[in-house]
């Protein structure tokens, strides 16, 4: 065979195989750098030359007495070769007879989330190394975490050190139920787990003697054949326009790469946001002219007529659009050392858009380590949170789970120009359910008995029908006093009512909660219980709350029942309530003494679907009372 | 030959990365550097902005010790067969002061490469300068951002680096400050290679084995390329098959000993071998630390 044939004969082994991205977490103690090393070692991937300096290296810096330190061909810089420490996102090749990996090595110091996510952010697969001597860590259900929340579907379980407890097959058992029971937290994921030992080599591509009741994959062996499915390329075309092409007044081609499905021509396309439409005329290459181009082809494509299409614009097919929204709820990674500022104007770049935004509201923060949802009033360095945004412009997206190219965007401040935060759209379904409007109850066998008293029999005893009238608004808009001029009309005419008021509930029932989203929902929700617990024994509840979130209070509406409640929004303007304000919360909000405060660092909600309207700069709060009043007797009574 | 699909990912994402280097700066420009990898990034550009011709121009930093053939091939391929902007740029105080690579070692490459291809830069106001740097190639590379931030001296701080997440790129800059970008960063050796041979690329002659005239320096293997090679008085130039896997100046890059003569014996040889391409280059075995220190300092 000549050269020539055995090279292409050589190639075409090389032209079948896929490319593998994956990342590996975990600490510089739970040996890390030792197991990448040796992989990339054994898998080939080191020249001679790096192997001589490696020795060189490991007799200056190594830490295993003058044997080869796999763990130094993995940290790069200078400074931290010194310190020993890894502390950025290194990337690394190499190719086997079935795939070439791209591996992305993160730190694992909690500092470094934003670290981790951006390794993450293209993987497919993460390593997730642990220390079998110490079992899952609160570091484990991070690494997982972030991983699974970036869109990665496979974590390999790298249970290392079995060397140190005798490879004993019971100690790796446990550590997997262990993390399987945190995994099942974590929504779709799959998890294979690994026994091995990566200072001896232990099922690292080679399948280890010391652990003959190990009959599973080897990490090399794992990473050359598990299934990747590429899921964008079954989604539904998603073009951005990445560049208007016109060398001369004849050609008009516009440039981009397929984030999603696919384009032929003759195909019919929409153009977002303008919705205009056309038919894919040709699709143009140096190589000739394609008559289709799939998912991540770089490709130019004229269409069958003349529209004025700029950078940002999205072709996408008819009867599968993207949302098209100046306002979305997202899960956002903060990266930057200045927190999170609400409503403080970032650029925000999404596929080949920018367009300014701000963050009206931060809904919740998740603690790394536990899951749990936390109140917030900023986000910090390497913290994630839940947030609504709003956009100058509109933007063409999906969620991050659907689409990762369409559904993820950086934030950028606008003066140091740093990147301040990673960005993944959430699903309508996904979206914010602050508070435990949706949690089950801790009773298993519950069942509640039956009033021996009929609802009709209270409404004629009474003379009323039940009912609870929601009355929100700004802090100072007016909102107890028309309670209690309402409750007092009513009470007059014979009616047996009770005022519920947000902040005297702050004083007993809710004295454990202070102002986040997720705070103040709760807030509401205890007082719509209790609403409802009045109204089913027959009384009149008048329940006045700031109620900043729309969702929370369709929620409260739902939880009474909407025949029974009837909403009354203040819209007393804000600079009214500052003056009205004689306890001097505003004030204390403009100083940062008090967080999340409505109109002030904390965006307001506005209704538009409230019953009644009023402003009590425009009218009496007893004025008030009495147009509530005769709705109530043409409604309720 | 059927086009692989691992080359067309990469090819897309290069293509990608120089269609966002058009859009979102004013005055980018292409580092050519005449080896390989600019090479291929010229390629790339080509493919990326068809049927328009890239919109920037190609900036050579010649720092005057360059083989004869680099020079004869970026005046015959790229300013007269592809008729594009070439602008070639050295330093005329380094030429008046006879800095040359025998007596000035390692401030030979900061005088003659990196301080012209800075006062080259801030001179015509490029604000991104793309460059065939690749992850693969070096320890403190595996690093390096695809965007990767200058601040107004030219200067790169591995502590102050841009989070880079999926393929957006963070292309904000303020006046003055300047973004190298890599639309190569990961292709390994042998992509290159294989990538040059799908696509049928010009390189250099230099990159094919052929009988030169060579002086043998420690492990080194030095072509003698014109009469300004100062020979040891022991030192006789010996004609030996070689070629070589990165292109400098030619007193200080190593040839290796090869019969490949064309790019099929290439790959042939890059697929069986057991030595990084680094190897030949003097300026780099020195300590590993070395280029990232040089990065520091404004080299590519």
């Amino acid at each position: 065979m000549s050269v020539a044939q055995e090279v292409y004969s050589q190639l075409a082994v090389h032209n079948s195989k896929d490319l593998l991205r994956f990342i590996t977490c975990g600490n510089v103690d739970d040996g890390k750098s030792t197991l990448i090393g040796r992989l990339l070692l054994e898998a080939g991937a080191i020249y001679d030359d790096q192997i001589a300096a490696l020795q060189n290296d490991s007799n200056k810096y190594g830490t295993t007495g003058g044997r080869i330190d796999t763990a130094l061909l993995l940290d790069g810089l200078e400074d931290e070769r010194q310190q020993g420490i890894t502390i950025d996102v290194a990337y690394r090749y190499f190719t086997t007879q079935r795939r070439k990996f791209i591996l992305a090595d993160s730190p694992g110091h909690e500092q470094f989330t934003r670290n981790m996510a951006t390794a993450a952010s293209n993987a497919d697969v993460a390593i997730v190394l642990i220390d079998v001597t110490k079992g899952v860590s609160v570091q484990t259900r991070r690494h997982a975490y972030i991983a699974t929340l970036l869109g990665v579907k496979q974590i390999v379980l790298a249970v290392n050190k079995m060397d140190l407890v005798q490879y004993q097959s019971d100690v790796f058992q446990r550590i997997v139920d262990e993390f399987r029971q945190f995994a099942t937290a974590l929504g779709r994921v799959d998890a294979y787990a690994i026994p091995l030992s990566a200072l001896e080599g232990d099922n690292v591509t080679v399948l280890s003697g010391n652990m003959p009741w190990y009959q599973g994959e080897t990490l090399l062996g794992y990473l050359d054949n598990v299934r990747i499915e590429d899921r964008l390329r079954h989604a539904s075309l998603r073009f951005p326009i990445q560049r208007v092409s016109r060398p001369d007044a004849n050609f008009r081609g516009f440039s981009g790469t397929i984030c999603s499905g696919q384009l032929q021509c003759g195909d019919e396309v929409v153009v977002l946001p303008a919705r205009s439409k056309a038919r894919i005329k040709s699709i143009v290459t140096m190589d000739g002219e394609l008559n289709r181009a799939e998912t991540h082809d770089a490709i130019t494509v004229t269409l069958d007529r003349e529209l004025n299409l700029a950078r940002g614009d999205m072709l996408v097919p008819g009867d599968a659009e993207p949302r098209i929204t100046t306002e979305f709820q997202a899960t956002v990674v903060w990266m930057s050392e200045q927190p999170l500022v609400i409503e403080k104007r970032y650029w925000l770049k999404h596929t080949t858009r920018k367009t300014p935004c701000e963050i009206k509201t931060l809904h919740h923060r998740t603690d790394v380590n536990s899951l749990a949802r936390l109140s917030a009033p900023v986000l910090r360095l390497n913290e994630i949170g839940f947030c609504t945004l709003q956009t100058t412009e509109p933007v063409v997206c999906d969620d991050y789970q659907t689409n990762r190219t369409t559904g993820s965007f950086i934030l950028v401040d606008r003066i140091t120009h740093e990147t301040v935060a990673a960005g993944l759209i959430a699903s309508s379904a996904e979206e914010s359910q602050p508070g435990y409007w949706s949690s089950a109850s801790a009773l298993t066998h519950a069942k509640r008995q039956q009033s021996l008293v009929r609802m009709e029999d209270r409404e004629a005893q009474y003379g009323q029908k039940p009912g609870t009238i929601l009355i929100t608004g700004l802090s100072c808009s007016g909102k107890t006093t028309v309670a209690l001029q309402l409750e007092k009309k009513l009470f007059e005419a014979g009616k047996i009512v009770v005022v519920l008021d947000g902040q005297w509930l702050r004083m007993g029932i809710s004295r454990d909660l202070a102002f986040s989203a997720e705070e103040r929902s709760e807030n509401l929700r205890r007082g719509a219980e209790i609403a409802k617990m009045l109204n089913d024994s027959g009384q009149i509840c008048i329940a006045a709350f700031v109620a900043p979130s729309a969702w929370v209070r369709q929620k409260t509406r739902e939880l009474i029942g909407r025949d029974r409640f009837l909403h009354i929004h203040l819209s007393t303007h804000v600079e009214v309530c500052r003056q009205r304000d004689s306890t001097g919360q505003y004030q204390a909000a403009d100083r940062g003494e008090i967080q999340n405060f409505p109109g002030v660092t904390y965006s307001y909600e506005a209704p538009d679907d409230a019953d009644l309207y009023f402003d009590t700069s425009l009218q009496s709060p007893e004025a008030i009372a009495e147009e509530v009043y005769q709705r109530l007797v043409t409604k309720w009574f | 030959m059927q086009a692989s699909p691992h080359l067309k990912r990469l090819e897309a994402e290069s293509i990608f990365i120089l269609r966002e280097v058009a859009s979102e700066f004013e005055n980018p420009v292409l580092l050519y550097s005449i080896g390989k990898d600019s090479s291929v990034i010229l390629h790339l550009a080509r493919k990326a902005f068809f049927p328009a011709k890239p919109p920037f121009p190609l900036l050579h930093i010649d720092s005057t010790w360059e083989f004869r053939d680099m020079i004869e091939f970026r005046e015959r391929y790229a300013r007269q067969e592809l008729g594009l902007n070439v602008i070639a740029y050295h330093n005329e105080d380094g030429v008046r002061d006879g800095i040359n690579p025998f007596d000035h070692g390692a401030s030979y490459t900061d005088i003659m490469r990196t301080q012209p291809l800075k006062r080259a830069l801030t001179h015509f106001g490029f604000d991104a300068a793309i460059g065939g740097g690749r992850r693969d190639e070096e320890k403190s590379r595996a690093k390096e951002r695809i965007f990767s931030f200058r601040d107004r001296n030219h200067r790169w701080d591995p502590r102050n680096q841009r989070p880079e997440l999926w393929s957006l790129y963070n292309t904000w800059k303020a006046t003055g400050e300047s973004i190298r970008v890599f639309p190569i960063s990961n292709w390994t050796e042998l992509d290159v290679w294989q990538y040059i041979l799908q696509e049928r690329i010009p390189i250099v002659p230099l990159y094919f084995a052929k009988e030169r005239p060579v002086v043998r320096r420690g492990n080194d293997l030095i072509v003698v390329d014109d009469e300004r090679m100062r020979l040891e008085q022991h030192e006789k130039p010996v004609n030996m098959k070689v070629r070589f896997r990165t292109l400098g100046c030619y007193p200080v890059t190593g040839a290796t000993e090869s019969e490949a003569e064309t790019i099929e014996d290439i790959v042939h040889e890059m697929l069986t071998t057991r030595s990084s391409e680094r190897q030949g280059r003097a300026v780099d075995r020195e300590e590993a630390a070395a280029m990232e220190r040089k990065k520091k300092d404004g080299y590519f």
